[in-house]
């Protein structure tokens, strides 16, 4: 079996709020390039904590501190001669909750860009095009670009979060229960599209339920109160479990 | 008491209170305009003063209110909403902040004289700047920073935090975040602030007392280190230095103040109301 070089590696992580409440307990697991993580576990049990630490929008918790080394391509994260908005523009983060920014579709699609200094209109407009299309948002918006986007409804807002991610270009995109407060529809739109994107960027999801985490995942780790139970392919982890804690969780026993 | 009846009697109450309030600020307004109305005309407003100013115009007191007004956003506005913005977004809670901001609250609370003292000694004397547009507008500048930084702090936080987070989980800086998302939907509450910070400013006869304020001055000041006549203290003295001054004079000079103020109170009203229709979410 070859060794490939994980996407991101994380060693050993720690991650304790102001308030003194360890969220995460000796965290240690690798991501590789191309591939769908999933990341399950009952609520509170620092699956959104450890996504926020991928491309350290942790910072913003000013008084907690972190322990322990994330690798992404090998480089620390947490170097001080990291540029942290360059990190994230290359992880790049869906939210659980659909946030447009004020303003219309377009500018929120080109809003990473333009902070990033790119002005050029061409490059803009193609981006454009070309994210929608990956969201598959491009058919139902396409002649209303610059409309509000707070006139989507939910489902279009959520893939256009998503749309927002991928005109970055990022090379990896962590999502946080994007589907949770889609119809059944939505979701498997965007099921399908997380399909096709991952020909082409490393995905980390935190799913809306195991049975998605199930659907989707190639690989999956499962947390329970800040700790790492178990990681593996998803054709072990969601059928033949190794820890007894897992087997309960996905058999619906607790959570 | 049934409960509707004790509901009837609550809300009757509370709208006789709120009547009170409203009602002496109606009698003051038509009052002032009642007396005042008649001396108002073209020769009032564009002429200088006459006759130991019994006769002519007030024009320049009235241009020299809008000087200062002018003077006290310069000196004030920029320092407010940058300190504004480092209390909201950067400072964060610690000992520091927590002197800066009691230190805000007790500034708001300091009597205008006290300021006007203040400015006679710091700005006149000290810096040498002698009794000028540029020391009274310093003035004028330092007593309104405590109400202009209050309301903008208050804008700048009622931003929904997830729109900082996305901004910065796409990639913008601190600071592009703040420049293009925080400032622009703070800005309706922003404004408002600045205007209602102006409009005292306009109002205040105590600061400009002794740092700028000219008694009689009939030209029209020619830089920033001349006196200026401005209303508030035109109306001071022509109520209580001058003998024999018609009333009417006194009523319409008032009649100007009030409008002045009122009207800045009037536009940030109608900026406040049309860019809260225009927000998005």
């Amino acid at each position: 079996m070859s060794i490939t070089p994980a996407k991101i590696a994380i060693q050993d992580v720690y991650f304790t709020y102001g308030d003194g409440a360890e969220a995460l307990r000796d965290i240690s697991l690798d991501i590789y390039e191309k591939e769908i993580f999933v990341l399950f576990g009952p609520s509170r049990s620092g699956k959104t904590t450890l996504l926020r630490l991928l491309n350290r929008l942790s910072d913003l918790f000013e008084d907690a501190t972190v322990r322990g080394t994330i690798l992404f391509d090998g480089q620390d994260i947490f170097d001080y001669r990291v540029n942290v908005a360059g990190l994230r523009r290359r992880i790049s983060m869906v939210f659980a909750v659909p946030t447009p920014l004020p303003g219309s579709i377009r500018d929120n699609l080109t809003y990473g860009l333009r902070m990033a200094g790119i002005r050029n209109e061409r490059v803009l407009r193609e981006r454009v095009e070309r994210s929608l299309q990956q969201a598959a948002l491009w058919n139902e918006v396409k002649d209303r670009l610059d409309k509000s986007a707070f006139a989507l409804s939910g489902g279009q807002q959520q893939r256009l979060c998503l749309a927002r991610s991928l005109a970055l270009e990022p090379d990896v995109i962590v999502l946080d229960n994007p589907t949770s407060g889609l119809d059944p529809l939505s979701t498997e739109s965007v099921e399908e599209s997380l399909q096709d994107l991952k020909q082409r960027y490393t995905i980390i999801i935190v799913p809306h339920s195991v049975q998605q985490g199930s659907r989707i995942a190639d690989r999956a780790a499962f947390l329970l109160d800040g700790e790492l139970i178990e990681v593996g392919k998803a054709t072990q982890i969601f059928v033949e479990p190794q820890d007894q804690r897992t087997e309960d969780y996905i058999t619906g026993r607790f959570g | 008491m049934k409960r509707q009846q004790a509901n009837k009697l609550a809300v009757g109450i509370i709208s006789a209170v709120a009547a009170l309030v409203v009602i002496p600020i109606m009698l003051v307004i038509v009052f002032i305009i009642v007396r005042g109305i008649s001396a108002i005309s073209w020769e009032f407003l564009t002429a200088a003063p006459r006759q130991g100013m019994t006769e002519g115009g007030i024009m320049p007191a009235i241009l020299g209110t809008v000087i200062l007004t002018f003077g006290t956003f310069i000196a004030c506005i920029p320092l407010a909403i940058g300190a504004a913005i480092y209390l909201a977004e950067y400072a964060g809670d610690n000992r520091l902040t927590h002197w800066v901001r009691l230190a805000i609250v007790n500034l708001a609370g300091i009597p205008s004289i006290v300021y006007g003292l203040f400015g006679l000694g710091a700005f006149v004397l000290f810096l040498g700047l002698g009794t000028s547009i540029i020391a009274g507008s310093l003035t004028l500048g330092i007593m309104t920073l405590p109400v202009v930084i209050s309301t903008a702090e208050e804008a700048i936080l009622a931003v929904p935090q997830r729109f900082r987070t996305v901004s910065l989980s796409l990639g913008a800086t601190r600071w592009q975040t703040i420049r293009h998302q925080v400032l622009p939907q703070a800005l309706p509450g922003i404004i408002t602030g600045v205007i209602l910070g102006l409009s005292r400013a306009a109002g205040e006869t105590a600061p400009i007392l002794f740092t700028v304020a000219a008694f009689y001055l009939p030209q029209l000041p020619h830089s920033m280190l001349d006196q200026t006549m401005a209303l508030p203290y035109h109306l001071y003295v022509i109520s209580t230095q001058v003998p024999g001054m018609p009333l009417s004079i006194q009523y319409g000079t008032a009649l100007v103040l009030l409008l002045i103020v009122l009207s800045l109170t009037l536009v940030a009203t109608i900026v406040r109301t049309s860019m809260r229709r225009r927000r998005e979410w």
